[in-house]
């Protein structure tokens, strides 16, 4: 392995790892408030709008990001609208990271004990104070360990945008192979680049899911 | 007479299956009023009833003049009146003892936090609980946490409490300092409706004991002829599934000699 090599692909590599980041958590932004907003409206069973939500999920985790992609950035103009490689990035992303955060959220609410319920309402609270201090801190605890592993795997689905020629760590890492053939290289400072973009990730999720498990059942 | 709970023809079906059938219990003020009977017989499906956290099909539940309707908009007003302890204790696992006291009072009646704390704080300390009130509930053993949820009842300043087979998730030993609590509420004269398995504890803090079987009010009566001088058959039957007859040993110890 040639380390000359290696350091002069850093810079390279570094604005492709920023780029990556910021496309990657501005998608995860966006999913996890469809997310939020979708699991009210499915565990309220809102009419009419709860069926919309059920196949956008439906839609959305059964089909691959590559797919969706494809259909945003080059479906999207044949109707007139097109938009940039990036905006496309975050928002398929975030479409696909939606429907997962729909159903990790929802579960989270479903998972708080029914008994909850009854002994807040057989308090006298109302259905709105029984949402607020007792459903809805429980089940974000419950639900952070799926959150969680939600946030990684979408980071590391970003690896697909290459193929709308957005300039992330894998377009990158392909572009410099097909020019220099330095293979190993640039394979090698891929996967340290993935590794420093999720191993925090990973650490903290961590921490914040034991303190969740902790708050909720002690140990 | 001064009623305070009435039941009126109650009857609650889940499809055509028939949990209770006409109901009819009237409840003092400061009654201690115990309902036993077999598993399954609608004990505490009845007392659900009482505070609309199940629908009935026939009859109404009238609380001191007003009627008690699951559909009524204001249902949480009339459940404000009635303080409900629950077999799995429910307490707020996310909150501490303190803040699992004081949440009702604060966020349902809009009272003022100082004084709502100083009022939790009285309480705990009357069940011998006050160390625990940074606590969380998962810290506390099962007698613990009901005598918290006790208290968590107590502090709405309920008009009538439910009681629902609250020691029978318990160790045995955690049974007693539990049920001392109930005690010392009905002696200084709180209005109890009480479902349990603890004959013993019937007997001693009621004022009248009702004997529920397959959805009806089958016998009732105060708690030394209930017990002692039981009337129908089936009561008969029911009590003594709760004694033992002495097992007679005398032929194995005599082979072994």
């Amino acid at each position: 392995m040639d380390f000359e090599v290696i350091f002069s692909y850093m810079p390279l590599y570094i604005e492709a790892f920023l780029l990556t980041i910021k496309i990657g958590w501005i998608g995860i932004a966006i999913s996890i408030g469809i997310g939020i907003v979708l699991a009210f409206v499915l565990h309220f069973k809102i009419p009419f709008v709860s069926q919309i939500a059920k196949i956008y999920v439906e839609v959305f985790r059964n089909t691959p990001l590559l797919v969706q992609l494809f259909f945003i950035y080059f479906g999207l103009p044949k109707i007139g609208l097109s938009i940039s490689a990036q905006a496309c990035g975050a928002v398929g992303l975030g479409l696909l990271g939606g429907s997962y955060m729909t159903e990790s959220f929802r579960s989270g609410l479903e998972a708080v004990s029914p008994s909850q319920t009854e002994s807040a309402l057989a308090l006298g609270m109302t259905r709105a104070q029984l949402f607020q201090s007792v459903i809805l801190p429980q089940a974000c605890s419950l639900s952070v360990p799926a959150i969680v592993a939600n946030v990684i795997f979408l980071l590391k689905e970003t690896s697909v945008f290459s193929a709308i020629s957005l300039m992330d760590l894998m377009f990158t890492a392909k572009d410099l192979i097909g020019l220099y053939y330095n293979t190993t290289e640039c394979l090698f400072l891929l996967v340290i680049f993935y590794i420093i973009m999720l191993l925090p990730v990973s650490v903290l999720g961590s921490m914040v899911e034991k303190k969740a498990r902790v708050r909720m059942f002690g140990a | 007479m001064n009623e305070i709970l009435r039941i009126n023809d109650l009857s609650k079906r889940y499809d055509d299956y028939a949990i209770l059938e006409k109901i009819n219990l009237s409840v003092r003020k400061g009654e201690v009023v115990v309902i036993v009977g077999p598993s399954g017989c609608g004990k505490s499906t009845l007392l659900r009833c009482l505070n609309g956290l199940e629908e009935i099909q026939e009859g109404e539940v009238v609380l001191d003049g007003e009627i008690i309707n699951p559909n009524k908009k204001n249902l949480s007003k009339s459940r404000e009146r009635i303080g409900m302890v629950f077999q799995s204790y429910d307490l707020f696992p996310h909150k501490t003892i303190l803040r699992n006291v004081t949440l009702a009072p604060i966020k349902v009646k809009k009272r003022k936090k100082s004084e709502v704390e100083a009022e939790a704080l009285a309480l705990l300390d009357r069940v011998g609980l006050l160390s625990k009130k940074d606590n969380y509930p998962r810290q506390l053993s099962g007698g613990q946490k009901q005598r918290v949820a006790i208290v968590r009842a107590l502090i709405m300043h309920p008009e009538v409490l439910l009681l629902d087979e609250i020691t029978a998730a318990l160790d045995p030993e955690m049974v007693r300092e539990v049920l001392d609590v109930v005690l010392s509420l009905a002696k200084e004269g709180r209005t109890m409706v009480i479902v349990t398995h603890e004959m013993q504890f019937a007997k001693a803090v009621a004022d009248r004991v009702i004997f529920l079987e397959g959805g009806k009010i089958v016998e009732e009566g105060k708690p030394r002829d209930f017990f002692e001088n039981p009337k129908t058959e089936r009561l008969k039957r029911f009590l003594q599934t709760f004694t033992y007859e002495t097992v007679e040993n005398d032929e194995i110890e005599m082979e072994q000699v």
